[in-house]
């Protein structure tokens, strides 16, 4: 029972009408192809996981979790008896710290370029630009791996050097052996290269949306261009920013072609990102996928699922860091 | 129009530098520390000359949204400017601090003298004249990412000054701005979190806390509640002791209760014109000008 004076309170309280919303017949049209379409790209999604789950199913039967954490990659030699093993371990890692490098890079890069377009280039070149960024976003990625390969590496491998030898303490700035060539820092670097368009103009994008009246407000103030920056455009960016660096980590962690191309794959896990020795498991695929029996095949399907899943929790991560930034951000 | 200035997009020369010299070695930084009650004292602070406009004229692009607008700021003075929308008030305000060049294709012409010293003048600091001339705009506008604490000192950081005693700073201008009260509890909490009245005496706790000489108000209070507008009228009246204050409003009781001296702005098709300046007690018993009669009688506008 509740007290005398509440109760005659409670008993006036209508309950909740339910609200019926009648749409128009073109709102209803329109849903439905909206929803359509929605729908089939996550069927397709869908159907993708299903193929390579089916697929890679015995591999997981037979290694179980060592295919993931093993850094073994053995078809075996049944005429000798040597049993096969199979382990994306060190191609995971590699994976990570290769797209961790590229994304190191490209970061600063693509929000100092963004801020530069927004608010210091002069109008009529920030449009030529910010068309000349976009249009690098649309180069195949084969031709960044050759122009890495040909054009970038002799500089790169000399930028290693140099990095080597100041800061070669920093334990991952350190090499086993002076081998400097095909390292993931080299494969960092072009993969930098290619996610700076989209970092760049996703960070434009967001810049060109700071509200005035704050930007006002600090100039009002006194600002200079550059506190004004620090003080409203950053904290109001920041979410976008950090969005746009897991858009970027993502289709660095998938590439592929160009990846193959500047670094050397190898089954060991290597942190030492200035070292001839890295992993991807997408490149890895392409490397194998020609020579390979029916088990191998298996495995590279089995890969190809466990990337497949890395990314998308990636993505699903950026999407929760995007939520909690402008959250706190705005 | 050979004496029109056009803004060459954003210049930046900066050397606050110099002013942070200045204003370090003035004797109204280190009584930081006194609060809003300390400022009836007379003479607490040294006033400048005032302010100045001379033959203002304003355009955006090609369109002349204000001309020859003559008009003083004398110190110790609260100054409302009326008239109907569209007729160049807040153009004229923003000439004063210099934020009228933000806006592409603006130009202006004419002086602006701050202390006998034309803010147009080349190789002005623009960040030091702003800081000299703040400003409260229409909507409140605190960064939403700062706490209230951090937003009353934005200034700082926004122009590279140094305060003697920060939270002195802090309570002292929440106390001029009529909202220590308010948030001394919780002036961790964030700016966005404040009622729309409350975040309108926080920008300008905000544009006090740089110490300026001039403070420009555009229609502060057509958001707020009467009984916020009545404590920003009070805010407004208790800072003539330091501040010249010049006030756009649209409400007539208001210019009134806050103002020394009232300009009526109007423009029949035309460029904006000041018709009138007088004391306001004459702006609205006697006005001159049978068309600021008619604005303020409510027969206009
Ligand atoms: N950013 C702008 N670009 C072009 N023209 C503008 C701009 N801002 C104002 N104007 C024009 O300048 C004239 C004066 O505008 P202003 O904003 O100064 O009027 P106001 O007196 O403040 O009006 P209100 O009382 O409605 O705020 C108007 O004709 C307006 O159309
Ligand atoms: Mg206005």
């Amino acid at each position: 029972m509740s007290t005398p004076t509440s109760a005659p309170l409670q008993s006036e309280i209508p309950p909740a009408r339910e609200i019926i919303l009648t749409r128009r017949f073109s709102d209803r049209v329109f849903r439905g192809v909206v929803t359509a379409g929605g729908f089939v790209s996550l069927v397709v999604l869908g159907l993708i996981a299903l193929f390579l789950a089916s697929r890679s199913i015995d591999i997981f039967k037979t290694f179980g979790f060592h295919f993931i954490t093993g850094f073994k990659w053995d078809s075996g030699d049944p005429d000798n008896g040597i049993a096969p093993v199979l382990g994306i371990g060190a191609m995971l890692i590699g994976t990570i710290v290769t797209a961790v490098v590229g994304l190191v890079i490209a970061l600063p890069v693509s929000v100092g370029m963004a801020l530069f377009l927004e608010y210091y280039m002069p109008i009529r070149l920030k449009k030529s630009l910010t068309m000349v960024i976009d249009l690098m976003a649309a180069i195949p990625s084969v031709i960044f791996g050759l122009w890495g390969f040909f054009v970038l590496m002799p500089h790169a491998i000399y930028w290693a050097k140099l990095l080597h030898k100041y800061f070669g303490w920093i334990p991952f700035l350190d090499v086993q052996a002076p081998i400097f060539e095909r390292s993931p820092f080299i494969a960092g670097l072009v993969l930098s290269i290619m996610i700076i368009p989209i970092v760049t103009s996703i960070s434009r994008e967001v810049f060109s949306q700071v509200p005035l009246d704050r930007i006002q407000a600090a100039y009002a103030l006194g600002a200079t261009r550059w506190t004004m920056i620090k003080a409203v455009v950053l904290p109001f960016g920041s979410s976008g920013i950090a969005g746009g660096a897991m858009l970027g980590l993502g289709r660095a962690m998938g590439e592929t072609v160009a990846v193959y191309l500047v670094l050397n794959l190898y089954f060991q896990p290597n942190f030492q990102v200035l070292f001839s020795a890295g992993g991807s498991v997408a490149s890895m695929i392409v490397t194998k996928f020609g020579e390979a029996g029916q088990l191998e095949l298996q495995g590279l399907m089995a890969a190809g699922l466990v990337l497949f899943i890395v990314t998308l929790i990636i993505n699903f991560l950026s999407n929760m860091i995007v939520k909690r930034t402008s959250r706190t951000g705005n | 129009m050979s004496d029109v200035m056009e803004f060459e997009g954003n210049k930046d020369n900066i050397s606050t530098k110099a002013y942070l010299e200045e204003a370090v070695s003035q004797p109204e930084i280190s009584s930081l520390a006194s609060v809003a009650s300390h400022h009836s004292a007379p003479g607490s602070q040294p006033l400048g000359t005032g302010l100045e406009a001379r033959g203002v004229h304003a355009w955006f692009g090609k369109h002349h949204a204000l001309a020859d607008v003559n008009l003083d700021f004398p110190a110790g003075t609260v100054t409302a400017l009326i008239g109907p929308s569209g007729c160049g008030k807040s153009t004229f305000l923003r000439t004063l601090n210099r934020m009228h060049e933000f806006i592409p294709g603006a130009a202006m012409a004419g002086e602006v003298l701050l202390d006998g010293k034309d803010i147009y003048e080349p190789g002005t600091d623009v960040t030091k004249i702003r800081l000299k001339v703040g400003m409260v705009f229409q909507k409140p506008n605190p960064f939403p990412s700062m706490t209230i604490a951090e937003n009353v000192l934005a200034g700082l950081k926004l122009a590279q000054l140094k305060a003697v005693n920060k939270d002195d700073l802090l309570e002292e201008c929440l106390h001029r701005a009529g909202l220590w009260n308010e948030v001394k509890d919780r002036l961790k909490a964030h700016g966005g979190s404040l009622s729309g009245g409350q975040q309108q005496r926080l920008c300008i706790a905000r544009a006090l806390a740089v110490k300026p000489e001039v403070l420009l108000m555009d229609e502060p209070c057509s958001a707020l509640d009467p009984g916020s507008t009545l404590k920003i009228e009070e805010t407004v009246r208790q800072l003539i002791e330091s501040v010249i204050v010049v006030i756009v409003t649209h409400n007539m009781q208001q210019a009134a209760r806050v103002s020394d001296y009232t300009g009526f702005f109007l423009s029949d098709g035309g460029p904006g014109q000041l018709i009138e300046t007088a004391p306001t007690s004459e702006i609205f018993s006697r006005p001159k000008d049978p068309r600021t009669e008619a604005y303020v009688t409510g027969r206009f506008g």
